[in-house]
C-alpha cells in the first residue's frame, strides 16, 4: 500500500428518484465503477453516506448487503454473468432461491420475467445455446425478477453488435415506462443518450448532471438535482 | 423449507460440477475410495474373526465353570508363581462336587496329556487324550458325529473303549471306517465307538486332534494322580451367580478351608475368554483404524486441494451468486455440499469395492464380514471428510468480496 491514499469518489452529492431513468457516464478511472458499486450495494463507501428506501447503507455489514442487493438492486452486467451449466429458467430462478421464495412460486415469477423479455420459448436452453442478445435479455429478467428498486446496468451493450445492443436498450426503454428506475453505466453517447438523465464523472467528480426531456413524451420536471457537496448522495423514496 | 431449497440447489450445483470436470473428479475421490475400502476392510475383518470366535465359543456354552488350579485370565506372572504352589485339583474333589452340588446339571472331570496313537503301522503323536466320563457330553458342548459317547458304565471302568476327535479319525483311518477298529496308546488297545463332530480351531489349536477315553482307564494308564479341571454344568442360565456361589462354598468345604484362607482354586467360565478375545481384538481394531484413517486422511487432503481449484475456478460465479443476493452462508453451504458429494460418491464406491473384497477374502482366507454398522459408519465417515476437508475452501470462498470477485476473469 503507498503512502498516498486515492480517493475513487470525492465530494459527489446527488439523488435520483424512483421511476428514473439515469445514465453514468465517464472515461475509465472516472470513479464510475466505484459509484456503481456502491449504488449497488456491493461496497460500502469508506466516507460518507449513501441512504437508499430510507435504508442506511453505509452501515450494514455483508449478509446484510447481499440481502439488500437480493431485493432491492438488479444486476445487468456486460458479460451477461449467466451460471453456464444452468438453463435460462434456473438462471433466472436463482434470486428467488436466495430470496426463499418456495419452489412453485420461484417458477412462477421466473417464467414471467422471461416472457417480459421475450424468451418464454427459450426457458430450458443453457447460455451456450443462445445468442448474445439472448443471454442477455435473460440476465435482464434474472435482474427483474424479484421486482427491485433499481435497475443497475453495467456497460449491458458492451459485449453485443449494435444491432442487439439496439434491441437490449429498447427493452431498458420499455421497462423503463413501465416504472422501472433504470441505471445505466456506460461510456457510449449513444447509449447515454436513452436514458432521461446523464450524470458525468472525471478524475471522482461530478462533471456534469443534465436532464434530456426529449424521448419522454409526458416530461419530468426538470428539477435540477445533482449538486457537488460535501454531504454524499441519498437515493430516496420520493 | 428454505433450507431445503438451499440444500436442493447445492445438490444440483454440484452434480454438475462434478459431471463438468469428470476427470479430476474421478482423481479426487480416488484417495477416499481407497482410505474407505481400507477402513471398512479392517472393520470388516475384525467384524468377521469376533463373529467366527462367538461361534466356536458358544458350542462350549456360558453356563460351565471351568475349576482349575488356574485362573485363565488377568493373571500376573506373580499370582502365576503363587497359583503354582496350590494343590493339585483332583478326581476324589470331582465325586465330592458330583455328590454335593446341586444347582448343577453334569459334573465331569477332565484329565488331559499329549501322547501318540496308533493304528495298525500308522501312528499320530501329540494327540490330546483326555480322560473322563459319560458326563462330559453335556459340559463340554462335543458333538457325536458317528457311533456312540461314553456310557456310565464305560466310565465306570468296563471295557476299553474311545470317541477320537474329527483330525485323528481322518489322520489315521484316512478312508476307513474308525467304528469298531481298535486304536493303541501306550500299551492298551481301545475299541472306537465314536466319531466326534468337527469343531474347528481356537486360537490356532485344533479342538478336533482328539481321542477320549474312560477317566479310570487314563488313571491306569496315563497318569496315576493328575491334576485334573472339572467342568461343572449349571442348572440353567437364570441362576448362574448363585450356581457358581455354591460350587465355591462346596469347593472350599471339600478342601477344609477356613473362612480366613483365600480359594487355593479358580472358577472360570465361557465368558472370560470372550472378554479377554474382545479386549485383543479392540486393540487390533485402534490400531488398525488409526493406520488405515491415514488413508483416509490423504484423501481429505486431496479433496481439499481439488475445493480450492474449484473455488479459484469459480470465484467469478460467485462474485455474481453474491450480486444476486446470496449470502456468506448460502456459498459456503454449496462448496460443502459439493465435497460432501464427491465423499460420499467415493463411500458408496470405496463400500462395493469393499464388499467385493470381502467376499474374496471370506472366501480364500478368513471370514470377514461387512456388518450395517460398518457400512453406515464409513458412509457417515465420508461425509464428514468431505465436510472438514472442504470447510477451508468453502469458507475462502464465503468471504470473497464480491466487486473483486467479478472483477475476475
Amino acid at each position: 500500500m503507498g503512502a498516498e491514499t486515492v480517493h475513487a469518489l470525492r465530494d459527489v452529492s446527488l439523488e435520483i428518484q424512483r421511476g428514473e431513468y439515469v445514465a453514468i457516464m465517464g472515461p475509465s478511472g472516472s470513479g464510475k465503477s466505484t459509484l456503481m458499486n456502491l449504488i449497488g450495494c456491493l461496497d460500502t463507501p469508506s466516507a460518507g453516506h449513501y441512504g437508499l428506501n430510507g435504508l442506511s447503507i453505509s452501515d450494514l455489514d455483508d449478509n446484510q448487503l447481499a440481502e439488500i442487493r437480493n431485493r432491492e438492486i438488479g444486476f445487468v452486467f456486460q458479460t451477461f454473468n449467466l451460471l453456464a451449466r444452468s438453463d435460462a429458467l434456473h438462471n433466472v430462478e436463482l434470486p428467488l432461491i436466495y430470496a426463499g421464495v418456495p419452489a412453485d412460486d420461484r417458477r412462477q415469477l421466473a417464467l414471467e420475467a422471461l416472457t417480459q423479455v421475450g424468451l418464454a420459448d427459450r426457458i430450458h436452453h443453457k447460455p451456450n445455446e443462445l445468442s448474445g442478445g439472448q443471454r442477455q435479455r435473460v440476465a435482464v429478467a434474472r435482474a427483474l425478477v424479484n421486482q427491485p428498486s433499481i435497475l443497475l446496468a453495467d456497460e449491458p451493450t458492451g459485449n453485443l453488435d449494435s444491432k442487439t445492443g439496439a434491441e437490449i436498450m429498447a427493452l431498458f426503454d420499455d421497462l423503463y415506462r413501465k416504472g422501472n428506475t433504470i441505471i445505466v453505466v456506460t461510456h457510449e453517447e449513444d447509449i447515454a443518450k436513452h436514458a432521461r438523465r446523464i450524470i458525468r464523472l472525471r478524475d471522482g467528480l461530478i462533471a456534469g448532471d443534465e436532464k434530456q426531456v426529449e424521448g419522454r413524451k409526458s416530461g419530468v420536471e426538470g428539477k435540477t438535482s445533482s449538486a457537488l457537496g460535501s454531504r454524499p448522495s441519498m437515493l430516496d423514496r420520493p | 423449507m428454505k433450507f431445503l431449497a438451499e440444500i436442493t440447489e447445492g445438490l444440483g450445483i454440484s452434480w454438475s460440477a462434478l459431471r463438468a470436470n469428470k476427470m479430476r473428479s474421478v482423481l479426487a475421490t480416488l484417495g477416499i475410495v481407497i482410505g474407505i475400502v481400507t477402513v471398512t476392510l479392517m472393520g470388516a475383518a475384525i467384524n468377521g474373526l469376533n463373529q467366527a470366535f462367538i461361534k466356536n465359543v458358544s458350542a462350549v456354552g456360558a453356563d460351565v465353570f471351568y475349576v482349575s488350579r488356574y485362573k485363565w485370565f488377568n493373571a500376573s506372572y506373580e499370582d502365576y508363581l503363587n497359583m503354582r504352589k496350590r494343590p493339585k485339583i483332583t478326581v476324589v474333589e470331582a465325586d465330592a462336587l458330583a455328590r454335593q452340588l446341586t444347582l448343577a446339571d453334569a459334573v465331569a472331570p477332565e484329565a488331559d496329556n499329549d501322547d501318540s496313537v496308533k493304528y495298525r503301522t500308522r501312528s499320530a503323536s501329540s494327540v490330546d487324550i483326555i480322560g473322563t466320563t459319560e458326563a462330559y457330553l453335556q459340559t463340554s458342548g462335543v458333538d457325536v458325529a458317528a457311533g456312540r459317547f461314553l456310557t456310565a458304565a464305560d466310565a465306570e471302568g468296563g471295557q476299553p473303549v474311545c470317541v477320537i476327535g474329527n483330525d485323528v479319525a481322518t489322520n489315521l483311518f484316512r478312508t476307513d471306517p474308525p467304528l469298531g477298529q481298535r486304536i493303541k496308546i501306550e500299551s492298551q488297545s481301545f475299541l472306537v465307538i465314536g466319531v466326534l463332530a468337527k469343531q474347528g480351531t481356537m486360537f490356532g489349536f485344533s479342538l478336533d486332534n482328539r481321542v477320549i477315553i474312560p477317566l479310570r482307564q487314563y488313571l491306569g494308564l496315563i497318569e496315576r494322580d493328575p491334576n485334573i479341571d472339572i467342568q461343572v454344568k449349571a442348572a440353567g442360565l437364570a441362576h448362574l451367580d448363585e450356581a457358581r456361589e455354591e460350587l465355591e462354598q462346596v469347593m472350599r468345604r471339600v478342601r477344609h478351608l477356613r473362612p480366613d484362607q483365600p480359594d487355593n482354586f479358580s472358577i472360570n467360565q465361557q465368558d472370560e475368554i470372550v472378554q479377554w478375545f474382545h479386549k485383543q481384538t479392540a486393540t487390533i481394531a485402534v490400531i488398525g483404524l488409526f493406520v488405515t484413517s491415514l488413508a483416509l486422511f490423504v484423501g481429505g487432503i486431496g479433496i481439499m486441494n481439488i475445493m480450492f481449484v474449484s473455488v479459484v475456478e469459480r470465484t467469478r460465479e460467485i462474485g455474481v451468486r453474491k450480486a444476486i443476493g446470496a449470502k456468506r452462508r448460502n456459498i459456503l453451504l454449496q462448496f460443502l455440499i459439493e465435497a460432501a458429494c464427491i465423499c460420499l460418491f467415493g463411500g458408496m464406491i470405496g463400500l462395493s469395492i469393499a464388499w467385493l473384497a470381502t467376499l474374496a477374502v471370506t472366501q480364500w482366507l478368513f471370514p470377514a464380514s461387512l456388518s450395517g454398522t460398518i457400512v453406515v459408519l464409513s458412509l457417515l465417515v465420508s461425509l464428514l471428510t468431505g465436510v472438514i476437508s472442504g470447510f477451508l475452501p468453502a469458507w475462502r470462498a464465503a468471504r470473497m468480496d464480491p466487486v473483486e470477485a467479478l472483477r475476475s476473469e
